[in-house]
């Protein structure tokens, strides 16, 4: 899978968390996702949701996601159209999430890229590119049971798929 | 080699004899959903044709987190959950109930040496309980009902001893914030944290929960506290007879451990916006405050403000402070009526908001103004948290520490004001 997009960066950089990324005033209250994706990040950065694109990446530090379950958080940031999220670290249940809902999760050093830039992700060769320097670096390795259900189109699918889980063959590997 | 709870638990109910890092398919024995993510949940299980849950002891689903209703919209939403539970074999937890994470162990759905699942992140709160029990998104729990299983990663255990005892007006909130700010808001991410030691063997359930409660807030998957005469004697008061659980062998290997004592604990609080901004109260005493918030899933429970109602006992709020008080359930609310802690804060000006999430979560129920200063029992401190982005700092500290702070109008240790 090749990901290309423009990065957005956010004050704060680490522990963005779930609310900020959609506030508690609009989830418990909004049902339909487009109507949701209209407010993603909103807390942190008002501006985000009219100026972010299809494809684009959420770019950020350590511990992205930590805090609520609230799924609504994957959910929107894919709906609003970012293609992946980039962070050194994620909280473990928006991890899960994010690949259950089909939204990639990158995870490597990011302190070298800047708000606006270019990037090209190849998550089968497990590396980030930065189209303005050339800069190729390493991503960590998705885990193959993430990477089966992310193939699937998310765990859901999965599990229609295959009438069950069958990651038998991913958790041996 | 020894095993910890969690590798324990993951082993008896995968069938796979496993160790930390080994991925596992396990039997899941109780799943639960609130009004906040619940609809996410239920259209997946529709699309799945689902009818009834296949988790060994089902599931249950808690109105909680807007409740009573705040708006049409959400009325929308509760009307959609108690269509979906009818006929299902789904208990729904209605409106005035109280938060999940105290009708749900009430219920003695959940029993020790339990796997438990829940799409609120705050579900390793039945760790207290002996469970593994762990938070997770809409999706992954509609999964757990569907098909009764889930995968899962056998975490590594982090072992935390406690010895020592509480100093006066210093309890089971203070150590948890004084370990969440060592541990860091990532410190233990997607580890099992086991608590142990002199005081932890000593600690009631309400403490116990207190603690499990806010592991998530370091991170961790699982919190369970090891099966002792303390779970066995909480089990007998729901009337539900326990003849034995689980505890980590002598040899099981812990990734790390950590010493505390709580001898030289002090009331705590976390500054805004983060849980790991953890200070001593006296470093922020003066501060003024326009609301406390006592009750919510780590600290509304009997012992909570049985704690602040001996603080403003005989006593009334500041002038111009406004005490909001949500029992964690019905059975807590009545408890406190027969021990006369209800009337002790209502004659001190404190308001009474319905048992459940209450203000914690934003929606209702003591939204604060523009450039308030808060202080409140719960777990979460994040900008907006309660409603409102507008220059809203949020404080977290004891129930003792909210009664104190209720009493002087400013952030107040507690033992400032002991008579």
């Amino acid at each position: 899978m090749k990901l290309a997009g423009k990065a957005h960066r956010f004050v704060p950089n680490d522990d963005i968390n779930t609310d900020y990324i959609i506030s508690g005033r609009y989830k418990f209250k909004i049902d339909d996702m487009n109507e949701l994706a209209k407010h993603v990040m909103e807390d942190i950065d008002p501006e985000f949701s009219k100026g972010v694109r299809p494809g684009d990446f959420v770019v950020a530090g350590r511990n992205f996601g930590c805090g609520s379950s609230r799924e609504q958080a994957p959910r929107a940031l894919k709906t609003a159209g970012v293609g992946a999220v980039i962070a050194k670290s994620y909280a473990r249940i928006f991890y899960r999430s994010s690949f259950n809902v089909g939204l990639p999760l990158v995870e490597c050093d990011t302190d070298w890229i800047a708000s606006g830039e270019m990037l090209l992700v190849d998550l089968d060769s497990g590396t980030i590119e930065s189209r303005k320097t050339g800069l190729v670096a390493n991503i960590t390795k998705i885990p193959k049971t993430m990477q089966t259900i992310l193939n699937d189109g998310g765990l859901i699918p999965h599990l229609k798929k295959h009438g069950g889980f069958s990651l038998d063959e991913a958790m041996e590997g | 080699m020894g095993k910890t709870i969690a590798e324990k638990v993951l082993t008896s109910h995968s069938g796979k004899g496993c160790h930390a890092g080994d991925l596992v398919i396990a039997d899941v024995d109780f799943c639960m959903s609130q009004d906040g993510t619940s609809t996410m949940m239920i259209r997946e299980l529709e699309s799945l044709g689902f009818t009834a849950p296949k988790t060994k002891r089902g599931m249950a689903v808690v109105i909680d987190h807007n409740s009573p209703c705040p708006s049409v919209d959400v009325a929308r939403i509760h009307s959609k959950i108690r269509r979906f539970a009818t006929g299902k074999s789904i208990p729904t937890y209605e409106v005035g109930e109280g938060v999940c994470h105290q009708v749900i162990p009430e219920s003695g759905r959940v029993l020790p040496g339990d796997l438990v699942v829940g799409a609120d992140s705050h579900t390793c709160t039945y760790g207290a309980l002996n469970s593994c029990s762990t938070g997770l998104g809409s999706t992954d729990v509609a999964a757990a009902a569907f098909t009764g299983k889930l995968w899962f990663k056998v975490p590594a255990t982090h072992s935390i001893v406690v010895d020592g005892a509480f100093s006066e007006m210093v309890g089971a909130k203070d150590l948890i914030l004084s370990v969440i700010g060592k541990v860091t808001s990532d410190g233990a991410t997607y580890k099992s944290v086991e608590f142990s030691g002199a005081l932890i063997d000593g600690l009631e359930m309400d403490g116990r929960m207190t603690i499990a409660n806010m592991a998530v807030e370091m991170g961790a998957k699982f919190c369970p506290f090891g099966f002792d005469a303390v779970t066995k004697e909480w089990f007998l008061s729901i009337g539900t007879e326990t003849a034995e659980g689980v505890r980590s062998d002598s040899d099981a290997v812990f990734e790390r451990s950590r010493d505390f004592d709580a001898s030289d604990l002090v009331p705590k609080v976390a500054k805004p916006h983060a849980v790991d901004n953890v200070v001593d109260a006296s470093q922020v005493s003066g501060i003024d405050v326009q609301q406390v918030f006592l009750g919510t899933c780590t600290n509304g429970r009997l012992a909570d403000l049985s704690a602040a109602a001996s603080v403003l006992k005989g006593k009334h709020v500041k002038r111009g402070v406004r005490l909001v008080v949500a029992p964690a359930s019905r059975r807590i609310f009545l408890d406190a009526m027969d021990h006369g802690i209800v009337a002790t804060l209502l004659k001190a000006g404190a308001v009474f908001v319905a048992p459940g999430c209450g203000p914690c979560v934003g929606t209702h129920a003591g939204i604060p103004s523009d450039g308030d200063n808060v202080l409140s029992t719960a777990n979460r401190n994040f900008k907006g948290r309660m409603g409102n982005n507008n220059d809203v700092n949020i404080y977290l500290a004891s129930p003792w520490t909210a009664g104190a702070t209720a009493l002087t109008g400013r952030i107040t240790d507690p033992r400032e004001v002991l008579v």
